[in-house]
This record gives C-alpha cells, sequence and structure tokens, in this order.
C-alpha cells in the first residue's frame, strides 16, 4: 500500500490565490486592499508581520472582532494563503525579529500607553469602534484601530513585532512610528509590557450565546385577525415604523393562492439599523425586523427571530449588545402584543 | 458518507467554536460572505439570475438604502434579496413552525467602492439551530446550492 501511494502522482500544493478568493478577498479586498477587513497589501505591515502571525491569525481569528476563526483549513492551505499574501508586496521580505519576551514596566507602560495609544486603540486596548469601510467610517480611513487586548491578536503577535511595529510605525495607517515622536526605545518596551499584560486580564465569555433558543414565541389570548393588528399597535408603540404586512408565501405564489395562515409584520427603526450598519455592515442578515403571526390547531402564535442566537454567527461583540438590545425590543413587542 | 454521518460531523463542527484560547470565535464557514469585482447593478444582476438558474424564486428584494436615505441618513447601495423554492417553503411553514422565522432564505447584497458584497448565513448553520435532523438533507442542499449561486458571483467579471 505504501509502495503504491509513493508511486502515485504528488498531491498538487494548494492554490493561494483561489484559496484567498474564497476564504478572504470578502473583507480584505481582491488585492488586498482592505474594506470590511484591514488592509493586508500594505508594504510596512507586511515588513513587520512574521508568516507565523499571519498563520496564527487565520486559524485563531479575532474572537468577537469580526475576524472568524479558519480551523477546518489544512496547514498546506494556510501556508498557501500566506504565501499569496506576500504576493501582494514581492520585494518586502519580512524583517528579522528577535525571539523571546521584551522586558519592560508595564506599569510604567500603562502610563505611556494612556497617553499614546488609548485614543485610538481604546483606554484598555478594545480597539476602535464599528467595522466596515462601507458604512462605519470614511473611505480615506484605511482601518480601525486593532483590538491590542483581543486574545486571538495576542496569541499571535509576537513582543518583538508589536515592539517593531511602535518603532517602525505602518505607513498608509494613521500609526506613526513613536520612535519618531520623540519616545526612547525604553519607552516603548515598556508599553509592549503593558500590552502583554491584557494576558492576564479576565475578559468576558460570549460561548453561552450558541445555548440561546433560536425563535421568540408567545401563544396570542386574540384570535388571529386581532393579534395581526395587535401586533402592528405594539410595533408603533416600541417606536418602530411600520413597513409592510404581508402572507409568508406572498412572492411564491400567484395572489389568491398564498395561504394566509400566517402573516408577517415588517418594521423597522431606522437610527436603530444606522447605527447597527456602522457597526457591522452585515447585518442585513437580520432585517427587516419581522414578526410572524401563525395560526395553528386553534392556537395563534407571535413569533420572531431570536437576535442573540443569529449573532453568535457573526463573532462581533459590538453586534452582541446591539442584539441583547433588539432582543429586549422584540420580548416587549410579544409581550404586548399576546396580552 | 452517509447524511446522519454528514449530519452529525456538521453539528460536531458548529458546536465546536470554543478555541484553544478558551473563547468562542465563530467559524468561518458560519456565514458565507463573496466580493464581486463588479459594480452593485451588475451584482444584483448576477446574483438574481443565479438564484433563478439554482431553481429558486426571488419572492421579493427590500431596498434597505431606499429607506434610509428617506430617513435621512447617508448610506451606499444596499439590499436584502429573499428567495426560496416555493413547494418547500409552503411544506416547511406548515409542517415546521419554529422554521418560520427564518423563513424564506434571504442574502445582503452591499456596494463597497465599486465592488459589491454579498453575504448569508449558511443552511447548514441554520439547520444546525434546530433539532429537526430529517431536514439535513433539505438544508444541505440548500448549502450547496448556495455555495454555486455565490461561485457564480465571485466569478462574475
Amino acid at each position: 500500500m505504501l509502495a503504491i501511494g509513493a508511486a502515485g502522482p504528488a498531491r498538487a500544493a494548494p492554490d493561494g490565490a483561489l484559496l484567498y478568493a474564497r476564504n478572504c478577498a470578502a473583507c480584505h479586498g481582491a488585492d488586498g486592499r482592505g474594506g470590511v477587513g484591514v488592509p493586508l497589501a500594505l508594504p510596512d505591515f507586511l515588513a513587520t508581520a512574521p508568516d507565523e502571525y499571519l498563520r496564527r491569525t487565520i486559524r485563531l481569528g479575532r474572537p468577537g472582532r469580526v475576524m472568524p476563526a479558519f480551523p477546518h483549513l489544512s496547514d498546506a492551505e494556510v501556508d498557501a494563503i500566506v504565501r499569496h499574501i506576500r504576493s501582494f508586496a514581492p520585494d518586502v521580505r519580512p524583517r528579522p525579529l528577535p525571539e523571546g519576551p521584551v522586558r519592560g514596566d508595564p506599569k510604567r507602560g500603562a502610563e505611556l500607553y494612556a497617553r499614546h495609544c488609548a485614543a485610538c486603540h481604546g483606554p484598555d486596548g478594545e480597539g476602535g469602534k464599528g467595522t466596515g469601510v462601507t458604512f462605519s467610517r470614511p473611505r480615506d480611513l484605511p482601518i480601525v484601530a486593532p483590538a491590542l487586548n483581543n486574545p486571538g491578536f495576542l496569541a499571535a503577535a509576537s513582543d518583538a513585532q508589536i515592539k517593531a511595529t511602535l518603532m517602525w510605525g505602518r505607513k498608509g495607517t494613521p500609526m506613526p512610528s513613536f520612535l519618531k515622536q520623540g519616545l526612547s526605545e525604553r519607552d516603548i518596551d515598556d508599553i509592549v509590557a503593558f500590552v502583554r499584560s491584557f494576558e492576564r486580564r479576565p475578559r468576558k465569555r460570549r460561548a453561552d450565546l450558541k445555548d440561546e433558543p433560536p425563535v421568540l414565541v408567545r401563544e396570542s389570548a386574540s384570535d388571529y385577525a386581532a393579534t395581526v393588528e395587535n401586533v402592528k399597535q405594539a410595533v408603533v408603540g416600541q417606536n418602530f415604523r411600520l413597513i409592510r404586512v404581508q402572507p409568508l408565501e406572498q412572492g411564491f405564489f400567484p395572489e389568491g393562492e398564498a395561504s394566509r395562515a400566517e402573516t408577517i409584520v415588517y418594521f423597522c427603526n431606522f437610527n436603530f439599523l444606522y447605527k447597527a450598519l456602522a457597526v457591522d455592515p452585515r447585518v442585513g442578515l437580520f432585517l427587516p425586523c419581522r414578526v410572524t403571526v401563525v395560526e395553528r390547531a386553534g392556537k395563534v402564535l407571535v413569533m420572531t427571530i431570536n437576535p442573540t442566537r443569529l449573532a453568535a454567527l457573526f463573532n462581533n461583540e459590538e453586534l452582541d449588545e446591539l442584539c441583547e438590545r433588539m432582543r429586549e425590543l422584540y420580548e416587549a413587542i410579544l409581550e404586548d402584543s399576546t396580552l | 458518507m452517509s447524511a446522519r454521518l454528514l449530519s452529525k460531523a456538521f453539528a460536531a463542527l458548529a458546536a465546536g467554536a470554543a478555541l484553544a484560547l478558551g473563547l468562542a470565535t465563530a467559524r468561518a464557514d458560519e456565514l458565507v460572505m463573496v466580493r464581486s469585482l463588479q459594480a452593485f447593478p451588475e451584482t444584483m444582476l448576477t446574483l438574481q439570475e443565479a438564484i433563478r438558474r439554482h431553481g429558486y424564486v426571488i419572492s421579493r428584494v427590500q431596498r434597505v438604502d431606499v429607506g434610509l436615505t428617506r430617513m435621512g441618513y447617508k448610506t451606499d447601495l444596499y439590499r436584502v434579496v429573499f428567495y426560496g423554492k416555493p413547494e418547500e417553503i409552503r411544506r416547511l411553514r406548515r409542517d415546521y413552525p419554529d422554521l418560520i422565522p427564518y423563513l424564506p432564505l434571504k442574502l445582503s447584497v452591499f456596494a463597497e467602492n465599486g465592488q459589491t458584497l454579498v453575504v448569508g448565513v449558511r443552511p447548514l448553520a441554520l439547520w444546525a439551530f434546530f433539532d429537526h435532523p430529517e431536514l439535513f438533507d433539505v438544508f444541505a442542499r440548500w448549502d450547496r446550492d448556495l455555495q454555486s449561486i455565490l461561485d457564480e458571483v465571485r466569478e462574475a467579471c
């Protein structure tokens, strides 16, 4: 068997361009110039990002910051993607960086961080708000400041890499060279030590979102027609604008043939929507807000998606908070319309 | 591999979101997003043709950007496309009322710098929300069709 295997044709190397197109281009752009995700084609980024950083970032993602984990890709596929990312700037080789921890004073680093870094990266390293060039930031701002306290970032980036970024900055982004800004190498070491200390801080867990029920449902005390009217009133009562009311099957069957056993009430709070789009441009998958009235076996049910369950797929902690608020609003609408 | 084995494998994948870091991160295979190098109108056309070619009906296109603009908000082009197979929608809403809030299927489409992004929830990720193992084949077929539809969008020039 082994001999047959050895004599067989060699397995073709994974196609990095194709894998990048399928897995990365949607967010990072076909040419690596960024979009929803950060730009990868910046020479300064590629000069300070070792292959291992790219590999770990692909594998682990950034929990809670949109970038998902790719555990299903093989090592060879990850390597092929890394080679493709390198091809965006073929003349740029990653600078050799020393191994091992950077020694610094995290207490002093905390003061320097508050003065020089917190304005963009957040006081606790939580990063800039929002994502998505389209809706949450001007098109001339190429990047939202990364979350330095993110466990995916901390697991991927070495001390030396963080130090190199602080020392040299990143052209094409708002990140300056802090040597040029007047900090000493010792100052920078202290900031690195402070950033590394984020690893020891407790972090909120979001794992239990996956245990949420997928659907919110209440049984109505009124008949079907009255319940539909109740939902419309409840929606307006919660400061939503009614968009339309239609049978679930509308658009699938000719008029008159669509079942009327389910009625969808669509509604929107445009201010809420606008904020949500700034947090995550993919929120269209929650849209429009909707409650469905269903009649089954003499019972009238009022049901909707559970936004917090769906949010678990999005890997965006800011969106989790909005979905929690949306869930409360849905619960209130269900409550008001079924009492 | 049998449908049951596949079903178990996907459930394990969907449930296995906890990383070695001890934190939950959404897996890249629960949502699917593709970038089209075409502008928004051409992508909408390609997408709608691909959906229809796979045997689905588009029941509605929600013009999110129009609503936002009317209310005074500045936004780029943004639409939600609802689709499904009529007889399947009818059967599922009749026999599985808990699925109703997630029917019909939908995709979000939005413009970005002359290009267009299309994003959807993987039907198999939705299937993992519910306890209907007998529906695995339906969701798996939707999943394959969605991948194929989005491949067409991504490859269109």
